[in-house]
């Protein structure tokens, strides 16, 4: 799946789940730049986006992921797999 | 198009411009804000958006309160429970019910039923959900446990839960339900697992059954979440990485799926469930168009799938009328054609004696539901409409957005499944008049026949041999005076709800007047239909009884029954000494009927300068003699509880 697609449809999901339209996307951002950005709604963005990309993440990998460049490359991953 | 699987909420309509309208929900204020907000409450919703139209809700409640039944509900359980609350206060919506949520600490659910001041308590809820996992209340059992050590674990775990929610209801005075127990464990040995008493599909089997019986013998309601995850299939309900990330039993893309459960169950605690199946004829209750395919031509019965299916639906509807769902017809149709298959189809299930309504002619579906409602004497928001065609629904849900109308799959096969996973007619009693009521209202169209043809009303009452049985409330009656209580909303003079430990302590309460009235006619048994309840009320040192309960079913409206149950109350009032009775009217949306009751009945108003709201308030002078019952109707007192 295209890049630029993902960082669409991701900031789409973030700005629901952390519920600021203003919000903007980059990789380097991270769970504790956004006072919203809580364990909760973590979990609402990981299956938010499993359900977007019909894709699954396994607890390794969603453990391993640093920030949201790391989650873009995970769903580049997967989609293209499936692909 | 649906096909009845997985967790998603089949029967409700897709989300369609949700984007758009949640927006538009952000600005409006007032009826017409909670008007959409219902009305996107009733749409199929993934997680993310129930939370976002639960989060502008919130807002719109904050601006408005709504006018709507509310219901405090805690929350409290051995996993994470924060991501379920939108999702019930969003179910509750969709039924109408407006509910503020607690839920509470994470692993803490012991110490908040434990500790007397805890937050559970201090937030006076109506209910309290329990929610565990099986490894929350039974440690894990060596494989080698004996069938007994099996069963004494079992047993503590259930004995422990019981005096924990005879705590909740001391303390909290709250309706209690428990959740099945979520077993997380995967099967050890298969299917040999239940020959193994420690295993896990054995435990959690032998658990459900023994809480099961626990919370009907201590009126605690049960969350069924095993059936219902069954029957959806468990692994769209939990997923096993977000218990290990964040103590998630139940996935956030099954919370949508999850508070319907327990919206489901609020509502019919609130006596909100759905009380009539309105159904379209030619390809809903056969295959087929009668009119055009003729007697010979429809389907039904055995001799292809399609047949079967539409039998095996009919038996599906005439078992929900055993259980207490009112039948009735709407078909455009020519009414001779539209009874042809029930008067001469072999194969038919359903007879023209099952319905209390029939209504078969060329005009809109909308008024004909409006006058099934009329001569049902039931609100339209009792009404449930079943039609194959989409353009009906859609006309009904345009017309009557009170009706319920669910997304037919296009499939005979299904239609009983839709019904079934969409929960209208949730109930929290089953009680012996439920078995009874289909055929009731079908005898009010036989009583309705004799009215239009008694010549006047005089002797159309007194053709009808009404005997009407007065007793205080008994024990045995404990369920129907409950149900009652709480689903009674247009002939209800205060429409106070009592849960069944309440109207128990009242029963027990020997200053208390209670008082039940069974009508039996000659048509039949019309059951349980009227309740009062009198407390003693003292005033410039004249002893009264105050009403702060009359209820009565609507349908035995117009027999004078109010008279002689008020008859009975007064005379057991001047026994004890009363000098007055005080009645109360609390206006509510729904029980305008019941505005005039008072002075019908001789009451005069009175002003007490405390008045409460809007209430209004009536009095009647008891006389030296004792208040004779209408003479149309036999009253027969029972003394006895």
């Amino acid at each position: 799946m295209d890049r630029n697609r993902i960082i669409a449809d991701l900031t789409e999901i973030l700005r629901d789940a952390l519920n600021d339209d203003a919000l903007v996307v980059t990789p380097e951002l991270r769970a504790k730049d956004h006072p919203e950005w809580d364990s909760f709604n973590h979990i609402n963005i990981i299956v938010a986006a499993e359900a977007k990309f019909d894709v699954k993440f396994n607890t390794t990998e969603v453990d391993g992921l640093r920030n949201v460049g790391d989650l873009i490359a995970l769903i580049e991953r997967k989609t293209n797999k499936a692909a | 198009m649906s096909n009845c699987s997985g967790s998603e909420l089949h029967w409700l309509v897709p989300s369609g411009d949700f984007t758009e309208r949640v927006r538009e929900l952000q600005n409006a204020s007032g009826i017409e804000g909670w008007t959409l907000a219902r009305d996107l409450a009733d749409r199929r919703l993934d997680f993310m958006q129930t939370r976002k139209l639960d989060r502008t809700v919130q807002m719109l409640a904050e601006r408005d309160a709504p006018a709507l039944p509310r219901l405090k509900l805690a929350i409290i359980g051995s996993s994470t429970l924060d991501h379920l609350a939108p999702a019930i206060r969003m179910a509750a919506l969709r039924r109408g019910l407006f509910v503020e949520i607690q839920i509470g600490d994470y692993g803490q659910w012991r110490q908040a039923i434990l500790d007397p001041i805890s937050d559970l308590y201090a937030f006076a809820p109506d209910a309290v959900l329990l929610c565990h996992e099986i490894s929350a209340l039974i440690s894990e059992q060596p494989l080698a446990s004996t069938d007994a050590d099996v069963a004494t674990a079992i047993g503590d775990a259930v004995r422990d839960l019981r005096a924990l929610w005879a705590l909740v209801r001391e303390r909290a005075n709250a309706v209690v339900i428990q959740q099945t127990p979520w077993r997380i464990d995967p099967p050890l040995l298969g299917h040999m697992d239940r020959s193994l008493p420690a295993a896990p599909r054995s435990i959690a089997a032998r658990l459900d059954i023994e809480l099961a019986a626990a919370a009907q013998a201590d009126g605690v309601l049960l969350l069924d979440l095993n059936a219902a995850a069954a029957e959806t299939g468990t692994r769209h309900i939990g997923d096993i990485a977000l218990w290990h990330h964040a103590k998630q039993a139940i996935s956030p893309v099954a919370a949508p799926w999850y508070g319907d459960q327990v919206g489901r169950i609020l509502a019919a605690l609130r006596g909100l469930s759905r009380k009539v199946l309105v159904l379209d004829l030619d390809n809903t209750l056969w295959g087929g168009v009668v009119g055009d395919d003729g007697l010979d031509g429809i389907v039904i019965g055995q001799g292809s799938a399609a047949g079967e299916s539409f039998a095996a639906f009919q038996r599906y509807v005439k078992r929900l009328a055993e259980r207490g769902i009112v039948l009735a017809v709407s078909s455009k149709n020519d009414r001779a054609v539209a009874e042809l298959p029930f008067r001469e189809h072999p194969d038919m299930v359903l007879r023209l004696e099952d319905f209390a309504a029939f209504e078969a002619d060329w005009n809109d579906k909308p008024s004909a539901l409006v006058r099934i409602a009329q001569d049902l004497e039931l609100g339209l928001e009792s009404f449930v409409f079943i039609d194959d065609n989409p353009v009906e629904r859609a006309l009904m849900r345009q017309t009557l957005p009170q009706v319920a109308v669910p997304e037919l799959p296009a499939a005979p096969e299904l239609y009983a499944r839709c019904i079934a996973d969409a929960g209208y007619f949730e109930a929290v009693a089953f009680t012996a008049e439920d078995t009874q009521r289909n055929r009731q209202y079908v005898a009010n169209r036989a009583r309705k026949s004799l009215q239009t043809s008694s010549t006047d009303l005089e002797s159309f009452l007194r053709d009808l041999e009404m005997v009407l049985t007065v007793a205080p409330f008994r024990r045995i009656d404990l369920a129907r005076i409950t149900q009652l209580i709480n689903k009674t909303n247009q002939f209800n003079l205060t429409t106070r709800r009592y849960t069944e430990a309440e109207v128990e302590a009242l029963m027990n309460n020997p200053d208390v007047v209670t008082v039940t009235g069974r009508l039996v006619d000659k048509f039949g048994d019309n059951g349980l239909t009227s309740i009062l309840i009198g407390r003693p009320a003292g005033e410039n040192g004249e002893s009264a009884i105050e009403i702060d309960t009359w209820l009565m079913s609507c349908r035995v409206l117009g027999r004078h029954v109010e008279e002689a149950v008020l008859c009975a109350l007064a005379n057991e009032a001047r026994a004890r000494g009363a000098a007055h009775l005080i009645g109360r009217y609390r206006p509510t949306p729904k029980n305008a009927m019941v505005k005039q009751h008072y002075r019908k009945l001789g009451f005069h108003p009175f002003d007490t300068g405390e008045n409460d709201g809007d209430d209004e308030l009536w009095r009647l002078s008891l006389g030296p003699q004792p208040m004779q019952a209408p003479a149309h109707i036999q009253l027969v007192l029972t003394k006895e509880h």
